[in-house]
Protein backbone atom coordinates (compact mmCIF):
# COMPACT_ATOMS: atom_id res chain seq x y z
CA UNK A 1 0.00 0.00 0.00
CA UNK A 2 1.81 3.31 -1.20
CA UNK A 3 1.54 6.81 0.74
CA UNK A 4 -1.39 8.04 -0.85
CA UNK A 5 -4.33 5.31 -0.87
CA UNK A 6 -2.83 5.05 3.48
CA UNK A 7 -4.07 8.90 3.44
CA UNK A 8 -7.06 8.05 1.85
CA UNK A 9 -7.95 5.12 3.76
CA UNK A 10 -7.02 7.47 6.92
CA UNK A 11 -9.56 10.33 5.97
CA UNK A 12 -11.80 7.17 5.19
CA UNK A 13 -11.96 5.94 8.56
CA UNK A 14 -11.64 9.45 10.08
CA UNK A 15 -15.42 10.11 8.49
CA UNK A 16 -16.58 7.21 9.36
CA UNK A 17 -15.29 8.11 13.55
CA UNK A 18 -17.52 11.15 12.91
CA UNK A 19 -20.20 9.67 12.47
CA UNK A 20 -20.45 6.94 14.84
CA UNK A 21 -18.78 9.66 18.20
CA UNK A 22 -22.30 11.48 16.89
CA UNK A 23 -24.31 8.38 17.36
CA UNK A 24 -22.61 7.55 20.43
CA UNK A 25 -22.82 10.68 21.94
CA UNK A 26 -26.51 11.42 21.46
CA UNK A 27 -26.95 7.78 23.02
CA UNK A 28 -24.86 7.82 26.11
CA UNK A 29 -26.37 12.08 26.67
CA UNK A 30 -30.08 10.83 25.30
CA UNK A 31 -30.10 13.90 23.00
CA UNK A 32 -33.44 14.75 22.16
CA UNK A 33 -34.24 13.90 18.38
CA UNK A 34 -36.11 17.53 18.26
CA UNK A 35 -32.28 19.10 18.56
CA UNK A 36 -29.71 16.61 16.86
CA UNK A 37 -30.83 13.13 15.85
CA UNK A 38 -28.62 10.25 15.21
CA UNK A 39 -26.84 9.57 11.82
CA UNK A 40 -28.83 6.08 12.07
CA UNK A 41 -32.17 7.79 12.11
CA UNK A 42 -31.60 10.20 10.06
CA UNK A 43 -30.35 7.60 7.21
CA UNK A 44 -33.54 6.03 7.96
CA UNK A 45 -35.47 9.26 7.29
CA UNK A 46 -33.67 9.65 3.89
CA UNK A 47 -35.11 5.92 2.93
CA UNK A 48 -37.91 6.15 4.05
CA UNK A 49 -38.91 9.47 2.80
CA UNK A 50 -36.74 9.07 -0.54
CA UNK A 51 -39.40 9.47 -2.84
CA UNK A 52 -41.02 13.12 -1.53
CA UNK A 53 -37.07 13.72 -1.55
CA UNK A 54 -36.03 12.51 -5.11
CA UNK A 55 -37.69 15.49 -7.01
CA UNK A 56 -36.58 18.28 -4.39
CA UNK A 57 -32.82 17.15 -5.13
CA UNK A 58 -33.87 16.77 -8.67
CA UNK A 59 -34.44 20.55 -9.01
CA UNK A 60 -31.84 21.48 -6.59
CA UNK A 61 -29.62 20.09 -8.96
CA UNK A 62 -31.34 21.19 -12.60
CA UNK A 63 -31.11 24.53 -10.47
CA UNK A 64 -27.40 24.83 -9.95
CA UNK A 65 -26.09 23.20 -13.05
CA UNK A 66 -28.53 25.66 -15.11
CA UNK A 67 -27.19 28.78 -13.21
CA UNK A 68 -23.69 27.37 -12.82
CA UNK A 69 -23.82 26.69 -16.71
CA UNK A 70 -25.34 30.51 -17.57
CA UNK A 71 -22.16 31.65 -14.95
CA UNK A 72 -19.63 29.71 -17.07
CA UNK A 73 -20.73 31.47 -20.16
CA UNK A 74 -21.03 35.02 -18.48
CA UNK A 75 -17.67 34.26 -16.97
CA UNK A 76 -16.22 33.17 -20.14
CA UNK A 77 -16.68 36.07 -22.03
CA UNK A 78 -15.71 38.52 -19.36
CA UNK A 79 -12.97 36.99 -18.08
CA UNK A 80 -12.08 36.89 -22.09
CA UNK A 81 -12.56 40.61 -22.20
CA UNK A 82 -11.21 41.80 -18.95
CA UNK A 83 -8.03 39.66 -19.66
CA UNK A 84 -7.63 40.63 -23.23
CA UNK A 85 -5.40 43.60 -22.63
CA UNK A 86 -3.19 44.50 -19.63
CA UNK A 87 -5.19 48.21 -19.93
CA UNK A 88 -8.83 46.14 -19.74
CA UNK A 89 -7.69 43.81 -17.04
CA UNK A 90 -6.26 46.95 -14.62
CA UNK A 91 -9.50 49.41 -14.99
CA UNK A 92 -12.29 46.75 -14.72
CA UNK A 93 -10.47 44.73 -11.70
CA UNK A 94 -11.41 46.65 -9.00
CA UNK A 95 -15.69 47.06 -10.06
CA UNK A 96 -14.95 42.99 -10.21
CA UNK A 97 -13.91 43.10 -6.84
CA UNK A 98 -16.50 45.25 -5.21
CA UNK A 99 -19.16 43.43 -7.12
CA UNK A 100 -17.46 39.96 -5.85
CA UNK A 101 -17.45 41.01 -2.57
CA UNK A 102 -20.74 41.64 -2.12
CA UNK A 103 -22.95 38.95 0.17
CA UNK A 104 -24.56 37.40 -2.81
CA UNK A 105 -27.76 36.49 -0.37
CA UNK A 106 -28.47 40.28 -0.35
CA UNK A 107 -29.24 40.21 -4.25
CA UNK A 108 -31.82 37.05 -3.54
CA UNK A 109 -34.69 40.19 -2.18
CA UNK A 110 -34.04 41.75 -5.77
CA UNK A 111 -34.24 38.78 -7.72
CA UNK A 112 -37.55 37.73 -6.35
CA UNK A 113 -38.97 41.31 -6.88
CA UNK A 114 -37.92 41.28 -10.25
CA UNK A 115 -38.90 37.97 -11.35
CA UNK A 116 -41.37 36.65 -8.45
CA UNK A 117 -40.44 33.35 -6.43
CA UNK A 118 -39.59 30.54 -8.07
CA UNK A 119 -36.85 29.09 -10.21
CA UNK A 120 -35.70 32.20 -11.87
CA UNK A 121 -34.40 33.47 -9.18
CA UNK A 122 -32.74 30.55 -7.95
CA UNK A 123 -31.32 29.80 -11.49
CA UNK A 124 -29.62 33.90 -11.38
CA UNK A 125 -28.51 33.39 -7.80
CA UNK A 126 -26.82 30.33 -8.94
CA UNK A 127 -25.24 32.38 -11.72
CA UNK A 128 -24.48 35.30 -10.14
CA UNK A 129 -22.36 33.59 -7.11
CA UNK A 130 -20.20 31.30 -9.72
CA UNK A 131 -19.55 34.20 -11.97
CA UNK A 132 -17.05 35.77 -10.64
CA UNK A 133 -14.18 33.46 -9.48
CA UNK A 134 -14.31 32.25 -13.29
CA UNK A 135 -14.16 36.09 -14.76
CA UNK A 136 -11.60 36.44 -11.71
CA UNK A 137 -9.32 33.59 -13.13
CA UNK A 138 -10.03 33.63 -16.99
CA UNK A 139 -8.80 37.17 -17.05
CA UNK A 140 -5.42 36.71 -14.33
CA UNK A 141 -4.92 33.79 -17.15
CA UNK A 142 -5.37 35.42 -19.96
CA UNK A 143 -3.42 38.74 -18.78
CA UNK A 144 -0.65 36.67 -17.01
CA UNK A 145 0.64 34.88 -20.53
CA UNK A 146 4.10 34.75 -20.89
CA UNK A 147 5.16 37.46 -23.58
CA UNK A 148 7.86 35.21 -24.89
CA UNK A 149 4.87 32.78 -25.83
CA UNK A 150 3.31 35.66 -27.70
CA UNK A 151 6.67 36.54 -28.99
CA UNK A 152 6.57 32.78 -30.33
CA UNK A 153 3.19 33.03 -32.26
CA UNK A 154 4.19 37.07 -33.26
CA UNK A 155 7.40 36.09 -34.89
CA UNK A 156 5.66 33.56 -36.73
CA UNK A 157 3.01 36.23 -38.29
CA UNK A 158 0.03 34.65 -36.29
CA UNK A 159 -3.13 36.93 -35.89
CA UNK A 160 -4.68 38.01 -32.91
CA UNK A 161 -7.46 34.91 -32.58
CA UNK A 162 -4.37 32.78 -33.51
CA UNK A 163 -2.31 33.96 -30.55
CA UNK A 164 -5.27 33.64 -28.30
CA UNK A 165 -6.40 29.98 -29.56
CA UNK A 166 -3.14 28.73 -29.80
CA UNK A 167 -1.63 30.03 -26.57
CA UNK A 168 -3.42 32.37 -24.17
CA UNK A 169 -6.77 30.28 -23.85
CA UNK A 170 -4.79 26.73 -23.17
CA UNK A 171 -2.74 28.57 -20.95
CA UNK A 172 -5.47 29.91 -19.24
CA UNK A 173 -6.90 26.44 -18.98
CA UNK A 174 -5.79 25.41 -15.59
CA UNK A 175 -7.16 28.85 -14.10
CA UNK A 176 -10.59 28.16 -15.83
CA UNK A 177 -10.96 24.59 -14.23
CA UNK A 178 -9.17 25.61 -10.72
CA UNK A 179 -12.09 28.27 -10.94
CA UNK A 180 -14.82 25.52 -12.07
CA UNK A 181 -14.70 23.74 -9.22
CA UNK A 182 -15.08 26.32 -6.85
CA UNK A 183 -18.06 28.05 -9.00
CA UNK A 184 -20.07 24.80 -8.89
CA UNK A 185 -19.97 24.40 -4.85
CA UNK A 186 -20.72 28.35 -4.75
CA UNK A 187 -23.49 27.70 -7.54
CA UNK A 188 -25.04 25.04 -5.60
CA UNK A 189 -24.94 27.68 -2.24
CA UNK A 190 -26.60 29.85 -4.49
CA UNK A 191 -29.04 27.89 -5.64
CA UNK A 192 -30.02 26.67 -1.67
CA UNK A 193 -30.12 29.78 -0.12
CA UNK A 194 -32.52 30.89 -2.94
CA UNK A 195 -34.69 28.14 -2.65
CA UNK A 196 -34.59 28.46 1.29
CA UNK A 197 -35.71 32.52 0.85
CA UNK A 198 -37.76 32.60 -1.98
CA UNK A 199 -38.93 28.93 -3.31
CA UNK A 200 -41.85 25.95 -3.46
CA UNK A 201 -39.16 23.30 -4.69
CA UNK A 202 -35.47 22.08 -3.87
CA UNK A 203 -33.90 21.20 -1.09
CA UNK A 204 -33.41 24.05 0.74
CA UNK A 205 -37.42 24.49 0.38
CA UNK A 206 -38.14 21.07 2.01
CA UNK A 207 -35.54 21.72 4.94
CA UNK A 208 -37.45 25.22 5.22
CA UNK A 209 -41.09 23.38 5.59
CA UNK A 210 -39.74 20.28 7.74
CA UNK A 211 -37.66 22.72 9.92
CA UNK A 212 -41.19 24.92 10.44
CA UNK A 213 -43.12 21.54 11.58
CA UNK A 214 -39.91 20.61 13.77
CA UNK A 215 -39.57 17.33 11.34
CA UNK A 216 -35.89 17.60 12.43
CA UNK A 217 -34.66 14.05 11.49
CA UNK A 218 -35.89 15.14 7.81
CA UNK A 219 -33.89 18.66 8.05
CA UNK A 220 -30.73 16.74 8.90
CA UNK A 221 -31.68 14.63 6.10
CA UNK A 222 -31.51 17.32 3.61
CA UNK A 223 -28.33 18.81 4.79
CA UNK A 224 -27.03 15.03 4.06
CA UNK A 225 -28.57 15.19 0.50
CA UNK A 226 -27.02 18.44 0.38
CA UNK A 227 -23.74 17.61 1.53
CA UNK A 228 -23.53 14.47 -1.22
CA UNK A 229 -24.24 16.57 -3.83
CA UNK A 230 -22.09 19.20 -3.16
CA UNK A 231 -19.29 16.74 -2.97
CA UNK A 232 -19.95 14.79 -5.82
CA UNK A 233 -19.88 18.08 -7.86
CA UNK A 234 -16.51 19.21 -6.54
CA UNK A 235 -15.32 15.64 -7.23
CA UNK A 236 -16.53 15.53 -10.94
CA UNK A 237 -15.24 18.86 -11.81
CA UNK A 238 -11.57 18.22 -10.07
CA UNK A 239 -11.28 14.82 -12.19
CA UNK A 240 -12.31 17.27 -15.34
CA UNK A 241 -9.89 19.49 -14.27
CA UNK A 242 -6.74 16.98 -13.40
CA UNK A 243 -7.66 15.32 -16.94
CA UNK A 244 -7.86 18.31 -19.04
CA UNK A 245 -4.55 20.36 -17.65
CA UNK A 246 -2.67 17.14 -16.80
CA UNK A 247 0.15 19.19 -18.05
CA UNK A 248 0.74 21.54 -14.81
CA UNK A 249 1.37 17.99 -12.46
CA UNK A 250 -0.50 19.99 -10.00
CA UNK A 251 -1.29 17.09 -7.24
CA UNK A 252 -4.27 18.03 -5.51
CA UNK A 253 -6.49 16.11 -2.94
CA UNK A 254 -10.21 16.51 -2.23
CA UNK A 255 -9.73 19.42 -0.23
CA UNK A 256 -12.51 20.46 1.56
CA UNK A 257 -14.23 24.17 0.17
CA UNK A 258 -14.90 26.74 2.84
CA UNK A 259 -17.77 28.39 2.37
CA UNK B 1 7.41 55.20 -43.09
CA UNK B 2 9.62 56.60 -45.53
CA UNK B 3 8.59 56.09 -49.20
CA UNK B 4 11.30 57.84 -51.05
CA UNK B 5 13.45 55.10 -49.49
CA UNK B 6 12.59 52.71 -51.23
CA UNK B 7 15.43 50.49 -53.02
CA UNK B 8 16.53 51.90 -56.13
CA UNK B 9 16.04 48.79 -58.30
CA UNK B 10 14.56 45.50 -57.61
CA UNK B 11 17.26 43.67 -58.98
CA UNK B 12 20.09 45.02 -56.89
CA UNK B 13 18.21 44.27 -53.73
CA UNK B 14 16.39 40.96 -54.19
CA UNK B 15 19.80 39.46 -53.11
CA UNK B 16 19.32 41.40 -50.00
CA UNK B 17 17.18 39.07 -47.57
CA UNK B 18 17.47 42.01 -44.45
CA UNK B 19 18.27 45.19 -44.42
CA UNK B 20 18.64 48.09 -41.93
CA UNK B 21 18.62 51.67 -43.69
CA UNK B 22 19.90 54.41 -41.36
CA UNK B 23 17.48 52.58 -38.53
CA UNK B 24 16.86 54.62 -34.87
CA UNK B 25 14.91 53.01 -32.26
CA UNK B 26 14.13 55.22 -29.29
CA UNK B 27 12.45 54.03 -26.41
CA UNK B 28 10.51 56.73 -24.20
CA UNK B 29 10.33 60.49 -25.20
CA UNK B 30 11.64 64.01 -24.20
CA UNK B 31 14.22 63.99 -20.86
CA UNK B 32 13.85 60.06 -20.61
CA UNK B 33 14.34 59.68 -24.23
CA UNK B 34 16.32 56.63 -24.50
CA UNK B 35 17.94 55.65 -28.16
CA UNK B 36 18.39 52.01 -28.02
CA UNK B 37 19.39 51.92 -31.70
CA UNK B 38 21.16 54.92 -33.74
CA UNK B 39 21.64 55.43 -36.98
CA UNK B 40 22.14 51.58 -37.96
CA UNK B 41 22.95 50.24 -41.18
CA UNK B 42 22.92 46.60 -42.08
CA UNK B 43 22.85 44.10 -44.85
CA UNK B 44 22.08 40.45 -44.85
CA UNK B 45 22.21 38.79 -48.41
CA UNK B 46 20.85 35.82 -49.05
CA UNK B 47 22.15 32.61 -47.26
CA UNK B 48 24.68 34.64 -45.19
CA UNK B 49 25.30 33.74 -41.26
CA UNK B 50 25.82 37.01 -39.57
CA UNK B 51 26.69 37.13 -35.87
CA UNK B 52 25.83 40.46 -33.82
CA UNK B 53 28.12 40.40 -30.73
CA UNK B 54 28.75 43.02 -28.10
CA UNK B 55 27.99 44.01 -24.74
CA UNK B 56 24.46 43.74 -22.78
CA UNK B 57 22.29 47.34 -24.15
CA UNK B 58 23.96 47.36 -27.30
CA UNK B 59 20.92 46.81 -29.47
CA UNK B 60 21.92 43.26 -30.45
CA UNK B 61 18.16 42.07 -29.56
CA UNK B 62 16.13 45.21 -30.96
CA UNK B 63 17.72 44.05 -34.58
CA UNK B 64 16.25 40.68 -33.57
CA UNK B 65 13.21 42.45 -33.01
CA UNK B 66 12.91 44.94 -35.82
CA UNK B 67 13.40 41.54 -37.85
CA UNK B 68 10.88 39.79 -36.44
CA UNK B 69 8.32 42.81 -36.78
CA UNK B 70 7.87 42.94 -33.22
CA UNK B 71 9.20 46.21 -32.88
CA UNK B 72 9.15 49.26 -35.67
CA UNK B 73 11.92 51.61 -36.16
CA UNK B 74 11.31 55.19 -34.95
CA UNK B 75 13.61 56.37 -38.06
CA UNK B 76 14.70 54.75 -41.04
CA UNK B 77 13.55 51.73 -42.76
CA UNK B 78 13.67 47.86 -42.92
CA UNK B 79 13.59 46.01 -45.63
CA UNK B 80 12.84 42.66 -45.73
CA UNK B 81 13.15 40.54 -48.85
CA UNK B 82 13.60 43.90 -50.93
CA UNK B 83 10.63 45.26 -50.26
CA UNK B 84 9.36 47.36 -46.74
CA UNK B 85 9.13 45.12 -43.94
CA UNK B 86 5.37 43.86 -43.49
CA UNK B 87 4.98 44.67 -47.44
CA UNK B 88 5.96 41.08 -48.53
CA UNK B 89 6.14 38.90 -45.21
CA UNK B 90 8.40 36.29 -45.82
CA UNK B 91 8.77 33.01 -43.42
CA UNK B 92 10.58 33.92 -40.09
CA UNK B 93 12.18 31.62 -37.75
CA UNK B 94 13.43 32.64 -34.00
CA UNK B 95 14.57 30.74 -31.06
CA UNK B 96 15.26 32.18 -28.17
CA UNK B 97 17.77 31.96 -25.04
CA UNK B 98 14.85 30.17 -23.36
CA UNK B 99 13.58 27.48 -25.29
CA UNK B 100 9.55 28.83 -25.16
CA UNK B 101 7.87 25.57 -25.89
CA UNK B 102 4.48 25.38 -25.03
CA UNK B 103 4.39 23.38 -21.70
CA UNK B 104 0.85 21.66 -22.88
CA UNK B 105 1.65 20.36 -26.14
CA UNK B 106 4.29 17.27 -26.62
CA UNK B 107 7.55 17.97 -28.44
CA UNK B 108 5.88 16.95 -31.99
CA UNK B 109 3.11 19.52 -31.77
CA UNK B 110 5.64 22.06 -30.47
CA UNK B 111 7.58 21.39 -33.57
CA UNK B 112 4.79 21.43 -35.91
CA UNK B 113 3.08 24.86 -34.39
CA UNK B 114 5.07 26.92 -37.08
CA UNK B 115 3.19 24.63 -40.05
CA UNK B 116 0.02 24.85 -38.06
CA UNK B 117 0.17 29.22 -38.42
CA UNK B 118 2.32 29.79 -41.93
CA UNK B 119 1.51 30.05 -45.03
CA UNK B 120 1.71 28.22 -47.06
CA UNK B 121 1.71 25.14 -44.96
CA UNK B 122 -1.63 26.26 -42.30
CA UNK B 123 -3.65 25.47 -45.70
CA UNK B 124 -2.91 21.80 -45.69
CA UNK B 125 -2.46 21.56 -41.65
CA UNK B 126 -5.21 19.47 -41.08
CA UNK B 127 -4.72 17.32 -43.81
CA UNK B 128 -1.31 16.69 -43.88
CA UNK B 129 -0.43 16.80 -40.24
CA UNK B 130 -0.73 13.01 -39.29
CA UNK B 131 0.76 12.08 -42.90
CA UNK B 132 3.58 14.40 -44.30
CA UNK B 133 4.24 17.12 -41.75
CA UNK B 134 4.27 14.57 -39.16
CA UNK B 135 7.41 13.06 -41.10
CA UNK B 136 8.71 16.25 -41.35
CA UNK B 137 8.76 16.35 -37.89
CA UNK B 138 10.41 13.24 -36.77
CA UNK B 139 13.10 13.75 -39.89
CA UNK B 140 13.99 17.06 -38.37
CA UNK B 141 14.27 15.85 -34.82
CA UNK B 142 16.22 12.89 -35.84
CA UNK B 143 18.79 15.35 -37.09
CA UNK B 144 19.16 17.23 -33.88
CA UNK B 145 19.43 13.81 -31.63
CA UNK B 146 15.84 14.13 -30.59
CA UNK B 147 14.83 10.75 -32.32
CA UNK B 148 12.14 9.06 -30.31
CA UNK B 149 11.22 11.73 -28.20
CA UNK B 150 8.18 13.35 -30.28
CA UNK B 151 5.46 11.97 -27.92
CA UNK B 152 7.53 13.26 -24.69
CA UNK B 153 6.25 16.84 -22.55
CA UNK B 154 8.95 19.81 -22.70
CA UNK B 155 9.06 19.01 -18.54
CA UNK B 156 10.33 15.63 -19.29
CA UNK B 157 13.31 16.99 -21.49
CA UNK B 158 16.76 18.73 -20.28
CA UNK B 159 17.26 21.84 -20.95
CA UNK B 160 19.65 21.01 -24.16
CA UNK B 161 17.30 19.04 -25.29
CA UNK B 162 14.10 21.28 -24.82
CA UNK B 163 16.80 23.69 -27.13
CA UNK B 164 16.74 21.47 -29.52
CA UNK B 165 13.32 21.07 -29.74
CA UNK B 166 13.44 24.94 -29.83
CA UNK B 167 15.69 24.80 -32.52
CA UNK B 168 13.20 22.87 -34.72
CA UNK B 169 10.51 24.97 -34.33
CA UNK B 170 12.27 27.61 -35.58
CA UNK B 171 13.14 25.41 -39.02
CA UNK B 172 10.36 23.48 -39.53
CA UNK B 173 8.81 25.77 -41.88
CA UNK B 174 11.98 26.32 -43.71
CA UNK B 175 12.03 30.42 -43.45
CA UNK B 176 13.67 32.19 -45.29
CA UNK B 177 15.06 34.23 -42.05
CA UNK B 178 16.29 32.62 -39.42
CA UNK B 179 16.57 34.47 -36.41
CA UNK B 180 18.86 33.54 -33.25
CA UNK B 181 18.34 35.43 -29.41
CA UNK B 182 20.99 33.82 -27.95
CA UNK B 183 19.90 30.14 -27.90
CA UNK B 184 22.28 28.52 -26.37
CA UNK B 185 23.21 31.35 -23.34
CA UNK B 186 21.67 29.34 -20.32
CA UNK B 187 23.19 25.93 -21.59
CA UNK B 188 26.32 24.39 -20.04
CA UNK B 189 29.96 24.67 -21.93
CA UNK B 190 29.62 21.26 -23.32
CA UNK B 191 25.71 21.51 -24.52
CA UNK B 192 26.36 24.57 -26.09
CA UNK B 193 29.46 23.27 -28.40
CA UNK B 194 27.21 20.16 -29.45
CA UNK B 195 24.80 22.27 -30.37
CA UNK B 196 26.79 24.79 -32.48
CA UNK B 197 27.58 21.44 -34.37
CA UNK B 198 23.79 20.63 -34.17
CA UNK B 199 23.22 24.37 -35.58
CA UNK B 200 26.16 24.13 -37.85
CA UNK B 201 24.47 21.16 -39.95
CA UNK B 202 21.14 22.81 -39.99
CA UNK B 203 22.55 25.42 -41.26
CA UNK B 204 24.71 23.77 -43.85
CA UNK B 205 21.97 21.73 -45.25
CA UNK B 206 19.24 24.22 -46.27
CA UNK B 207 21.58 27.67 -45.63
CA UNK B 208 18.75 29.89 -44.68
CA UNK B 209 19.68 33.37 -44.06
CA UNK B 210 20.68 33.58 -39.97
CA UNK B 211 20.86 36.64 -37.63
CA UNK B 212 22.74 35.70 -34.44
CA UNK B 213 22.85 37.49 -31.39
CA UNK B 214 25.13 36.49 -29.10
CA UNK B 215 27.76 37.32 -26.66
CA UNK B 216 30.08 34.70 -26.88
CA UNK B 217 32.90 35.56 -29.13
CA UNK B 218 34.15 32.26 -29.74
CA UNK B 219 30.32 30.75 -30.78
CA UNK B 220 30.48 33.65 -32.79
CA UNK B 221 33.43 32.85 -34.73
CA UNK B 222 32.44 29.07 -34.61
CA UNK B 223 29.17 29.52 -36.56
CA UNK B 224 28.90 32.92 -38.48
CA UNK B 225 29.91 33.65 -42.23
CA UNK B 226 30.37 37.65 -41.03
CA UNK B 227 30.51 39.01 -37.70
CA UNK B 228 29.08 42.67 -36.82
CA UNK B 229 30.46 44.07 -33.70
CA UNK B 230 28.06 46.46 -31.44
CA UNK B 231 28.65 49.18 -29.18
CA UNK B 232 25.98 50.09 -26.50
CA UNK B 233 24.89 53.70 -25.26
CA UNK B 234 23.71 54.37 -28.31
CA UNK B 235 24.09 50.83 -29.69
CA UNK B 236 25.45 50.56 -33.34
CA UNK B 237 27.28 48.73 -35.24
CA UNK B 238 31.46 49.60 -35.00
CA UNK B 239 33.07 47.07 -36.89
CA UNK B 240 32.18 44.09 -39.20
CA UNK B 241 34.74 41.66 -40.19
CA UNK B 242 34.10 38.25 -42.68
CA UNK B 243 34.61 35.08 -40.99
CA UNK B 244 36.52 32.66 -43.85
CA UNK B 245 36.91 29.23 -41.90
CA UNK B 246 36.27 25.98 -44.01
CA UNK B 247 32.91 24.64 -43.34
CA UNK B 248 32.07 22.38 -41.33
CA UNK B 249 33.92 23.42 -38.80
CA UNK B 250 34.81 21.54 -35.43
CA UNK B 251 35.16 22.93 -31.75
CA UNK B 252 38.91 21.53 -31.85
CA UNK B 253 39.35 24.62 -34.50
CA UNK B 254 38.40 26.96 -31.80
CA UNK B 255 42.39 26.33 -30.71
CA UNK B 256 43.79 27.03 -33.78
CA UNK B 257 46.24 30.13 -33.33
CA UNK B 258 43.93 31.44 -36.57
CA UNK B 259 40.63 31.08 -34.21
CA UNK B 260 42.49 32.53 -31.80
CA UNK B 261 43.90 35.27 -32.68
CA UNK B 262 40.28 36.32 -34.74
CA UNK B 263 38.51 35.88 -31.10
CA UNK B 264 41.18 38.12 -29.65
CA UNK B 265 40.95 40.81 -32.15
CA UNK B 266 37.14 40.89 -31.45
CA UNK B 267 37.46 41.11 -27.90
CA UNK B 268 39.72 43.61 -28.62
CA UNK B 269 37.59 45.69 -30.87
CA UNK B 270 35.12 45.51 -28.06
CA UNK B 271 36.88 46.94 -25.22
CA UNK B 272 38.29 49.69 -27.31
CA UNK B 273 34.69 50.41 -28.29
CA UNK B 274 34.07 50.18 -24.20
CA UNK B 275 37.09 52.67 -23.22
CA UNK B 276 36.53 55.46 -25.56
CA UNK B 277 32.74 55.13 -24.88
CA UNK B 278 34.05 56.13 -21.40
CA UNK B 279 36.37 58.89 -22.91
CA UNK B 280 33.74 60.82 -24.27
CA UNK B 281 31.19 60.99 -21.61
Amino acid sequence: MNESQRRRLMSLGFILLFFVLWELICLVFGVSQLVLPRPSVIIATFIDRFPAIMPHAIQTIYTTLLGFGFGILIGLSLGMLIGSSRLAFDVAYPLLVGFSSIPKVAVVPIFVLWFGAGTVPAVLTAMIMSVFPIVVNVATGLATTEPELEDVMKTLGAKKHEILWNVSLPRTMPFFFASLKVSVTLAFVGTVIAETVASNRGIGNLMMIASSSFDVPLVFAGLFVLAALGVSLYVIFSFIESRVTGWTKRQDGLSVASH
Amino acid sequence: MNAANWPDAPSSTTEKLFQLENVRVTFGSGEREVTALADTDLKLTKGEFVALVGPSGCGKSTILKLAAGTLRASQGVVYVAGREIGANPIRIGMAFQNPTLLPWLNIRDNVMLPLKIVPPYRHQYRSKRRTEYKDKVEALLEQVGLKGFADSFPWQLSGGMQQRASLCRALIHEPNLLLLDEPFGALDQFTREELWEVMQNLWLATKPTVLLVTHDLTEAAYLASRICIMQARPGRIIDDRPVGFARPRTVEMTADPKFVSLRENLRTAIVTARHSLGDTK
